[in-house]
């Protein structure tokens, strides 16, 4: 702590130029932060899936590809299947496309059986939508974010499925009631989400009647996941609609990856964002090293040693990017909210950011241990010949 | 005769400058006793600075012993003579050579950061040298709001500050005005008087060098003659 004052003063010997270096780091923090934490929702989709004892069943070949209705029957049938339901994606915003809208059509009864103890909704109201053709129960959250209240009307455009009666790709539905999640956790990814009669969408859609996006199954034993996975695929093995069933987290993440390798091209992102940014710290470094060649050489004549010099020139590269870092990772921070309208139902988390602590060390490392290794060596003779 | 401070014996100081060697000391032999005040003149390129470098241990000869404050130098490796010129030396050179971006007081506190004084005590110390050489009131002062004179002094105290055995002065009054660089060369004489310091001081200055007690000539990397005590 002692040589604190000495660290912070040479730190700012320079000030414009040290307050351009913490800016151009601030911002490659920053962009840091906010990449790891959309990289961290990427990888850590909470699609409204959740459990060990969920298991999801879509097209063998791309879940793009729709599955028949009728198969519901035959994974029913599987031994260790208790419940088996069916969805599929409507794709829909409301009013302009950033109003996302996680609309799904629902079987209710076999959904809310297969979901039980799940959701919070009053009696009233689930009595009310299933009595309802057109009722939609919709998320507390999405109702607040809109102004909805129960017993309005509202329109979604959905951006697949035109209507049979007149083409159109704007559906209405009546908000009969609204629910929330018991697990806190799953609160951001059902945030988005309204549900809608499975019927309503099957017999109003245009094309693909008797089709469903993908199944999902409760298991009564979770251990034997897998098996009864093998099991359902099998009963389909060599038909026109292969099937490939696998846990509910593995599709979730299968989902997200049809976006593309997201991980990817965020790490490549930030790999040229760091790599321009060494050659700049670096080079300030360097210079700011150079310049003070003199002043190291007095440090060393009154007797600091090659060590404690090397550690002087690290410690001021080490707190120039750490303070950065830390800036430009709160900066981030605070931008989650923002993120968030971007990703909507995704589950963003503070815990992406820690890697980038790690990574400000190991930037003030490579960038501060040339100049560090220069100061060390540096010969008091030849330094002092042109100061005196 | 007291015992001597400094004591080189047939030292000889060659450096390597590409392809060629070039021999700035040779066989040079020379007791300074403790409490002395020597001023080193001569020409330059006489082996003024290269002589005063391996007194304060900053340099290390290519043959020949060099004793300080009781110290084999030429056996020292670089770390120990790191410790070594932390314990024993302080330095003061013709450009001041303060921290830009630390106040006077900072500088001054600079050689106290590897000794194990607190922080208190360290600002303790550092204000008395500043008193001790009269600048107490530019304490806070950064080198660039001071005066040559000004300047220098804060160098002496820096040199003054952890109590040295000896003073090396490279050519303290070279940048200052008359005035300036007497009333640095009577703070010095004062040091060695008063306070009993040993100081070796370069200089071209005939002047200044009358303020030592005695004056050393250098040629080509050899002594030409010891002057008498004034």
């Amino acid at each position: 702590m002692k040589y604190f004052p000495l660290i912070w003063a040479t730190l700012w010997r320079k000030k414009t130029r040290t307050i351009f270096t913490l800016l151009s780091v601030i911002v490659a923090f920053l962009l840091f932060g906010m990449l790891e934490t959309v990289d961290y929702a990427f990888s850590h989709p909470s699609a409204g899936v959740t459990g060990a004892d969920k298991l999801i069943t879509t097209n063998k070949y791309s879940i793009t590809l729709p599955l028949p209705i009728a198969d519901a029957q035959q994974i029913r049938s599987v031994p260790g299947v208790a419940e088996v339901t069916w969805i599929s994606w409507f794709g829909a915003y409301y009013q302009e496309s950033k109003n996302f809208v996680f609309a799904l059509p629902v079987d209710a009864d076999s959904y809310f059986n297969l979901h039980k103890g799940e959701f919070i909704v009053s009696d009233e109201q689930m009595q009310a939508y299933r009595n309802t053709r057109t009722g939609a129960l919709i998320n507390d959250a999405l109702m607040k974010k809109f102004g909805w209240k129960v017993g309005d009307k509202v329109p979604l455009h959905s951006t697949i499925w035109t209507q049979k009666k007149d083409g159109s790709l704007d559906w209405t539905f009546d908000i009969v009631g609204t629910f929330s999640v018991k697990d806190p956790t799953q609160a951001s990814a059902q945030s988005q989400t309204l549900l809608f009669h499975y019927d309503l969408f099957d017999e109003g859609r245009s094309f693909g009647k008797g089709s469903v996006g993908w199944f999902e199954a409760r298991v009564s034993d979770p251990s034997q996941s897998a098996a009864i996975s093998n099991r359902i695929d099998a009963l389909f093995a060599n038909s026109p609609n292969e099937t490939k069933t696998q846990p509910a987290n593995d599709f979730t993440m299968a989902f997200v990856k049809q976006f593309g390798d997201i991980g990817f091209v965020l790490r490549a992102i930030l790999g040229a964002v760091f790599f321009a940014l060494l050659f700049l710290t670096g080079n300030t470094m360097m210079q700011s090293v150079r310049e003070r060649i003199p002043e190291l050489a007095i440090l060393k004549t009154l007797g600091f040693g090659d060590g404690m010099v090397l550690e002087l020139v690290l410690a001021e590269s080490l707190l120039l990017c750490v303070i950065a870092a830390i800036i430009g990772l709160v900066l981030s921070f605070a931008a989650l909210p923002i993120i968030k309208q971007g990703l909507q139902g995704m589950e963003l988390s503070p815990r992406a950011l820690i890697p980038g602590m790690a990574a400000a060390v190991l930037l003030a490392l490579i960038v501060g241990l040339p100049p560090a290794l220069r100061a060390m060596r540096l010969n008091i003779v030849d330094a002092l010949a042109d100061k005196r | 005769m007291s015992e001597a401070i400094v004591r080189l014996r047939n030292v000889d100081k060659r450096y390597t400058r590409g392809k060629q060697s070039v021999e700035v000391l040779q066989g040079l032999t020379l007791d300074i006793p403790k409490g002395e005040f020597v001023a080193l003149m001569g020409p330059s390129g006489s082996g003024k600075t290269t002589l005063l470098n391996l007194i304060g241990g900053l340099d290390t000869p290519t043959a020949g012993e060099i004793t300080v404050a009781g110290q084999r130098l030429d056996q020292l490796g670089s770390g120990a003579l790191a410790r070594w010129r932390a314990n024993h030396v302080g330095f003061v050179f013709q450009f001041y050579n303060l921290m830009p971006m630390l106040s006077a007081q900072r500088n001054v506190e600079l050689p106290l950061l590897l000794t194990h004084l607190s922080s208190a005590q360290r600002k303790t110390n550092a204000m008395a040298a500043l008193t001790l050489v009269g600048i107490a009131d530019r304490a806070k002062h950064k080198p660039n709001e001071l005066s040559g004179g000004q300047a220098q002094r804060v160098a002496i105290a820096r040199a003054l500050v952890a109590d040295p055995t000896l003073l090396v002065c490279d050519e303290p009054t070279g940048d200052l005005d008359r005035k300036s660089a007497d009333d640095v060369l009577h703070l010095l004489q004062m040091l060695n008087r008063e306070h009993g310091k040993s100081i070796v001081m370069v200089t071209h200055d005939p002047k200044a060098a009358e303020f030592a007690g005695r004056q050393l000539h250098m040629d080509k990397g050899a002594l030409l003659e010891a002057g008498t005590l004034v």
